[in-house]
């Protein structure tokens, strides 16, 4: 192999220190100021779970005391979904790919964009420091009433943190929204688009239409529990299931904030490194629509057992299979992506064997639980944890590595270890399937979830989970070390490492601070890979 | 049961089958879609390697029949499954008409249990085998959630209103009990355990107390709080008669309809202004923080137990001669 120079001016190089960063409106260095705190949320949230599995190795409550529990998987979850999922692929890779993918210079509102990194910095660092003074035990759900008359720990703080990061992720949305509609090259037409960017704009969808409620609904929880308004509490007038609708009407679509910009790399990645056009792209396009649209209407499935009416359980449940449809489709459709393709075993590809292996049982798992007679047996237990682990953890996150593998000689115009890329993907596949499968089997059993200590004849299972927690760690700070080695030491990439098309890969890396030296035109379909001659390093 | 290491639920209610049953038929559906696409990534991952990365793939675009084959098949299937859930669901939420009633109330943290032969009991539940059996429940603070795995059901405990689950045992024996939505410091210390007992062995336990009937605390209470003086059993009181009138339809001042059941009783106790019955004046306080939740209980199982007025109003119900046992 040649090592070829890295290019002489770049959006990294061309202006230094820290103001250059902290002030500035690129959309390729604020992706990666959000990779920086993400990463950090990500370590936190690692560490509560490393306490969570320690003390659940013995059945007895001994490690840490009730309450320290209760913190340890509250603040698990708030730092993970609020702070890792949501923002995970669209804020880092969304911010850095977008434009480059439709062939602008930036996002529509630049500054706008780095305002956003702001608010979602102090959101933050104020939850963070709820955290640090005291904590909070109201589990990621702030079901009421124990949120507004119960607690005793930080809910007020945790909860402005909270509400103001959503405006960050409401702000994301806007700003991709117009991106896409007014910054397309000449000649990217809609039905040119790469399909990571039709899932970023179905993802925009959920985030403007659902982060306000959200908003509204800490808001309204606050109203209860720092000024006594009778909105959840009973003895007020109030219904405690109403914060239930009003949480899960967010939360829900929430879970596709997650998932669907993880499903958009994953169709690039597979194109890619099967040589071939996607098999049926605008089935893959429209079913991240249909996901979106369809998610708000599903959020009723987690009150089953929270005593609504039978009838309107039977709608809800109705369409959360109906939601399933969409998603079977993009599987099947990525799964006839390989067929008679040219398959480039590259450590991006395993990522997307991972996924493809833990989505497929995330996503199959959520048809048990909206089966109405068996949701009642499995809500609210462990079957419920180990499905959405496989849907987010086993799912996004396995998505983002995919995608952040395959962009990283993009973003630093320099290659990591594939054999390393490749041993790391295998790891947290073992390490997941160890840690959330015997899940499933203790969910059957009846451990309910949150529970602190638990009967010793479950003590099997949460051995196993807890090893595999353990492999699950070690796979997950591979890549910070390889990644780290490689931006020093890494061979230099060249513009297009995977011989990939789309215009990212068209422009140098890393790429110029103005993206392109020329107006990009586009003349082709994404992924006319059968048209090409390929050369790869 | 309580054994070393289960793999699966001991089933000890009528329905536990039902649900297992249910549970196999979307485990076998789902694993063989997961199979076979599970399969078919390895094949074309193995079949279509190219290690130099160079070569390109076949120009294939899509297919429409293929498209909508995978659309509409597994449509169809979630369909069937749907319906089959849905059928089980509705008999896990629809008591037979004859059950056997027991209250209970959660608070942090722990489950009190009242059997309306007058017996109490803390985080233990026993029933007999072999009849269906009704709990009523609530909750005193935040949300609970009364859970029986061997029987497959499970309901929140929510503050403010009632909510019920019912089960036939069909195999005495000791089962877990857990508390399954998160409810603060003690969440899992709020388990205990629910304990099937042969038919004769419950009515030996049921008489090992000293407590009253849960009806004729029902009337003390009643006496007590002087409802006895405006709720005339001949119907020419302040407030309606309340002889017969559990289960059977109320007609309201707003014009609408209400079957008096658990759920309205206890909310014409607490907030009598909400639902006012027809022809009558809101003139009855109150009884919010008079009486508890378990008042409340034994006051509707009074009610329950009152007959139907006959006429001429005169023959006033007398107390609860003897108390239905079985409900």
């Amino acid at each position: 192999m040649t090592t070829t120079a890295l290019p002489r001016r770049t959006y990294l190089n061309h202006e230094f220190g820290i103001k250059s960063w902290l002030l500035t409106k690129d959309h390729k260095r604020i992706g990666l100021l959000y990779l920086v705190f993400v990463t950090l949320a990500f370590m936190l949230g690692g560490l509560f779970a490393a306490g969570i599995r320690a003390e659940l190795t013995t059945p007895a409550g001994d490690l840490v005391s009730s309450d320290t529990y209760n913190k340890l998987f509250t603040m698990h979850g708030i730092m993970m979904v609020f702070f890792v999922l949501i923002p995970a692929v669209p804020a880092i890779l969304g911010n850095f790919v977008l434009p480059l993918m439709i062939g602008a210079k930036d996002v529509a509102f630049p500054k706008i964009n780095l305002i956003s990194w702001y608010i979602f910095v102090i959101g933050m660092f104020i939850t963070l420091s709820a955290m640090v003074f005291g904590g909070v035990d109201t589990g990621w759900t702030f079901y009421t009433p124990y949120s507004t008359q119960a607690s005793n720990s930080n809910v007020m703080a945790t909860g402005i943190g909270v509400f103001i990061t959503g405006f960050s992720s409401i702000l994301t949305g806007v700003n991709f929204m117009v991106t896409i509609h007014r910054m397309r090259a000449p000649g990217m037409t809609w039905f040119r688009l790469p399909l990571l960017v039709w899932a970023l704009y179905a993802t925009s969808l959920v985030q403007i239409l659902g982060t306000p409620v959200i908003a509204i609904t800490v808001f309204m929880l606050a109203l209860e529990r720092g000024l006594g308004f009778g909105i959840f509490n009973p003895v007020l007038g109030g219904d405690p299931v109403l914060f239930q609708h009003l949480f899960w009407f967010y939360s829900h679509p929430a879970v596709y904030i997650m998932i669907l910009p993880p499903m958009g790399v994953i169709s690039e990645v597979i194109a890619c490194f099967s040589r071939k056009s996607i098999f049926g792209y605008s089935f893959v396009a429209f079913s991240s629509l249909a996901i979106a649209v369809f998610g708000f209407v599903v959020w009723a499935h987690h009150l089953f057992v929270a005593g609504i009416s039978p009838y309107s359980a039977m709608v809800f449940s109705f369409l959360s299979f109906a939601v399933a449809i969409p998603s079977a489709v993009k599987t099947f459709n990525w799964t006839a992506t390989m067929y008679k393709g040219a398959i480039w075993w590259k450590a991006p590809m395993f990522y997307v064997f991972g996924f493809m292996g833990l989505f497929l049982v995330g996503g199959l798992t959520g048809l048990f639980l909206a089966a109405l007679g068996l949701d009642v047996h499995l809500h609210d237990t462990y079957f419920v944890v180990a499905h959405f682990h496989y849907i987010m953890v086993g799912g996004a996150i396995m998505g983002f590595f995919a995608g952040l593998h395959y962009y990283w000689p993009k973003i630093t115009g320099r290659m990591y270890s594939d054999t390393l890329g490749k041993f790391s993907a295998v790891l947290i596949f073992v390490g997941f399937n160890l840690t959330f499968f015997p899940q499933f089997v203790l969910g059957y059993l009846g451990m309910p979830r949150r529970y602190h200590a638990y009967p010793p004849e479950f003590q099997v299972f949460n051995v196993l989970s807890t090893a595999g927690a353990t492999v699950l760690a070690v796979g997950y700070a591979l890549p910070v070390l390889y990644f780290t080695y490689s931006i020093f030491k890494g061979e230099a990439a060249g513009n297009n490492p995977w011989g990939a098309t789309g215009l990212e890969w068209t422009t140098q890396s890393p790429p110029l601070p103005e993206n392109f030296p020329d107006q990009p035109v586009v003349t082709e379909e994404a992924y006319d890979y059968s048209k090409r001659e390929i050369k790869v390093a | 049961m309580l054994s070393a290491i289960p793999l699966f639920p001991a089933q000890a209610s009528t329905f536990a089958a039902d649900v297992d049953r249910l549970y196999f038929l979307i485990l076998a559906v789902t694993s063989f879609f997961a199979i076979a696409v599970v399969i078919f990534v390895a094949i074309f991952a193995v079949k279509y390697r190219d290690e130099s990365g160079t070569k390109v793939g076949a120009p294939i675009h899509g297919s429409i029949p293929l498209e909508l084959a995978w659309s509409f098949i597994p449509f169809v299937i979630a369909l069937g499954i749907f319906a089959y859930a849905t059928v089980v669901y509705f008999e896990l939420v629809r008591p037979p008409a004859e059950t056997l009633q027991i209250y209970s109330t959660g608070k942090r943290w722990m489950w009190r249990f009242q059997h309306i032969s007058g017996r109490a009991e803390i985080n233990e539940l026993h029933v007999p085998r072999g009849r269906p059996v009704k709990v009523t429940f609530t909750s005193e603070d935040v949300l609970h959630d009364l859970y029986i795995p061997a029987f497959r059901v499970k309901a929140d405990a929510i503050p403010g209103r009632y909510s019920e689950i019912w089960f036939e045992p069909s195999q005495a024996g000791t089962f877990h009990l857990f508390c399954a939505e998160y409810c603060g410091t003690s969440h899992s210390g709020m388990i205990g355990r629910v304990v099937v007992m042969e038919p004769a062995d419950y009515q030996a336990w049921l008489s090992g107390s000293d407590g009253q009937p849960l009806a004729v605390r029902g009337q003390q209470l009643f006496q007590q709080l002087g409802c006895v003086s405006c709720h005339l059993n001949d119907g020419t009181g302040r407030g309606p008669s309340l002889a017969g009138v559990y289960g059977a339809k109320v007609e309201l001042a707003n014009g609408a309809g209400v079957v008096a059941d658990d759920g309205y009783i206890r909310e014409s106790i607490l907030t009598p202004q909400m639902k006012l019955v027809s022809g009558f004046q809101p003139v009855m306080p109150t009884f919010q923080g008079l009486v508890n939740e378990e008042g409340v209980m034994s006051l509707i199982e009074y009610i329950k137990s009152l007959p139907p007025a006959v006429k001429p109003a005169a023959q006033a119900a007398q107390a609860p001669a003897a108390p239905p046992a079985q409900r």
